[in-house]
């Protein structure tokens, strides 16, 4: 007896109780698109966020003060500090250091009043770094963080937001109350993230001190390295600089300021990116499970159901490995078309953005999750198959 | 003569244990010659049923032998007796037990699939078979499109598809009306007449009629052994037009 042959017997089977099978095929493709979908969404996630994160720029460093740590000294990022990392002798691998001072403020034009994410006072030198790219209009230059112009670049959103259809360039705009005029508009970086990086103003450090802030420390410094590659040796002259600034003794345990990378950024949130895919993988799979119980129950039913027609088959003289496999195909059957489906499902609702992420389908999860499919058909169905098997042919023919 | 279909020897089947044991069979010793045509009488609790499942290798008995075509039954694993089940013997059952939702030339080539004979041959041995019982213009038709008589004789066809040596009948009239149970017992004769050995359990005496030899259970022993006609001299009998 050929396999086809045992196969079509289970074809015959599966599908001479449509709705049964159907419902049962709904379970697994419901199961299995969750798990798709759902890892597919953590992924997204995960890459929304590296994407966002490789919008900073990848040579760029951040510090940031006010840590505390008692050294005894002055441990505030100020303009003094600025200076030392400027310099080329003791920090040959930073291309450009740029302070930044940053607050939130309501950006305001004709009757348009809108609260802006970020109002950023830092150097010409930041649009670089941070990989900010003016569209229209222009930048503002050195000369103008010497005199405290009084001109902003602002973001996309903040654009669009502000001006609607109106070109910004050129117009005059209220920050926090004070007048300033736009010079430019940034290029859309694309919200990415968790906050958007186009809602931002960004002016001269000194005129956003003397009209918004105060002159204060700055709230973190970004640093650029020369190149990717010494971002690892700029890194440290910046620590040893400021360890010599801010009079860290030798091998002290915590620091007044902290030194992120953007790559160290990336892993800390690619982590939380995954653990969240892991958590929905998980969720996702208990759904594929019970599906699988589904099967186990379905196919108790039909071999009970069916148990006169197995006593006849035997009583034909179908040995028990023809009537185990037949009951395993049907069982592997079902599972495989709740899992192709519910592929197909996962690909079509993967068009789609789920609670704000666009997912992206992880071509391993689609593997995975047609093999745990065949495996589920094979584990679930081997009970009540084995069982089917086991029925002494006498006992199932008397069964009524 | 060749050897025997079935010799059975000494037969007990016994159910449950201790006090409550029951003596379905208590020493059934039975020998059945090619070409004959036997009917097991008894009224209800006999042991007939029970005789035919051990005869059908459906069930295997406590203690005794059982020769079927020469090959000792009770020696048989499960796999071996599924084997006996499906090359040497033909069941016709009481309630037909056809296959639901399968057509009935699909029911009569199932002993040949499990058999593994090719479809082509397959297809052509079941519309013969069916030819034989008179159904071949109902091949396509699934069970629940026949009448009660037509899908005996479907069961019929099934049972002899594989060229069984032996064709076994329990109650094959049970649930039929009287035409359908000429039908079927016409077909029975002939089938015995081209020399195929038969053995039909029934309680009713028209049908026991037809046998060439009848024996009668009563609490599990064979109580009366009668040939009605002798084996070769009835078919020269009938030959001759006497």
């Amino acid at each position: 007896m050929s396999f086809w042959e045992v196969f079509k017997f289970a074809v015959r089977g599966v599908s001479a109780n449509k709705l049964r099978s159907g419902l049962t095929v709904l379970g697994i493709l419901i199961g299995v698109a969750a798990v798709i979908l759902l890892v597919a969404v953590g992924n997204g996630s995960a890459k929304s966020v590296e994407d966002s994160l490789k919008a900073l720029g990848t040579n760029t460093l951040q510090v940031q003060g006010g840590r505390g740590g008692a050294t005894g000294y002055r441990t505030d990022l100020t303009l003094d500090i600025v200076k030392a990392l400027q310099d080329k002798e003791s920090a040959p691998d930073v291309k450009s250091v740029s302070p930044v001072v940053s607050s939130s403020q309501t950006v305001t034009f004709g009757d348009t009043s809108y609260d802006v994410n970020q109002v950023i006072g830092t150097y010409p030198s930041y649009f670089e770094a941070s990989n900010s790219k003016v569209g229209t209009g222009g930048g503002f230059t050195d000369e103008d963080v010497d005199q405290a112009s009084r001109v902003a670049v602002i973001g996309a959103t903040t654009a669009s937001e502000v001006f609607g259809t109106v070109d910004p360039v050129g117009q005059q705009i209220g920050i926090g109350g004070q007048i300033f005029s736009v010079v430019g508009v940034l290029e859309k970086k694309g919200s990415t993230g968790f906050n958007d990086p186009d809602d931002v103003v960004i002016a001269p450090l000194s005129a956003v001190q003397r009209a918004l802030t105060g002159y204060g420390p700055v709230s973190s410094i970004t640093v650029e390295a020369v190149n990717a590659d010494a971002v690892a040796s700029a890194k440290a002259e910046i620590t040893s600089i400021l360890n010599a600034k801010m009079h860290v003794a030798e091998g002290a345990r915590s620091t007044p300021y902290q030194i992120r990378d953007a790559s160290q950024l990336l892993a800390t949130r690619t982590e939380t990116a995954e653990t969240f895919t892991v958590l929905l993988g998980a969720v996702a799979g208990i759904s594929l499970v019970v599906g699988g119980i589904g099967i186990t129950n379905i196919m108790m039913v039909s071999v009970t159901e069916r148990t006169r027609e197995i006593g006849i088959r035997k009583a034909l003289g179908a040995p028990r490995r023809v009537i185990l496999t037949q009951f395993l195909i049907e069982a592997t059957l079902l599972s495989l078309a709740g899992g192709g489906l519910g592929v197909g499902a996962a690909l079509i609702g993967g068009n789609f953005k789920i609670v704000g992420i666009q997912p992206v389908i992880v071509p391993s999860s689609v593997l995975l999750a047609l093999g745990v499919c065949v495996a589920i058909g094979l584990f679930f169905g081997s009970y009540p198959a084995s069982r089917a098997a086991g029925l002494r042919p006498i006992d199932a023919l008397r069964y009524e | 003569m060749s050897r025997p279909v079935l010799e059975v020897q000494d037969i007990v089947k016994t159910y449950g244990e201790g006090e409550a044991t029951v003596h379905a069979l208590a020493g059934v010793t039975l020998t059945v010659e090619r070409g004959e045509y036997l009917a097991i009488m008894g009224s209800s609790g006999s042991g007939k049923s029970t005789l035919m499942n051990i005869l059908g290798c459906l069930d295997v008995p406590s203690s005794g032998t059982y020769r079927l075509d020469g090959v000792d039954v009770s020696e048989l694993n499960e796999a071996q007796l599924a084997l006996v089940r499906n090359r040497r013997i033909g069941f016709v059952f009481q309630s037909f037990n056809l296959i639901p939702r399968t057509s009935a030339l699909a029911n009569v080539e199932l002993p040949l699939a499990y058999q593994g004979v090719k479809p082509a041959a397959r297809r052509e041995r079941a519309l013969a078979a069916l030819d034989l019982v008179g159904l071949a213009n109902r091949a396509e038709h699934d069970p629940n499109q026949l009448s009660g008589g037509q899908q005996q004789r479907v069961a019929v066809a099934r049972a002899l598809v594989s060229e069984p040596a032996l064709l076994l009948a329990d109650e094959p009239t049970g649930n039929l009306d009287s035409k359908s149970t000429r039908d079927v017992l016409a077909i029975l004769d002939s089938l015995n007449n081209e020399g195929r050995t038969v053995v039909l359990i029934t309680h009713e005496d028209e049908v026991a009629a037809h046998a060439r030899r009848v024996i009668r259970l009563v609490d599990g022993q064979i109580v009366q052994d009668v040939r009605n006609r002798p084996l070769d001299a009835a078919r020269i009998r009938e030959e001759v037009g006497a």
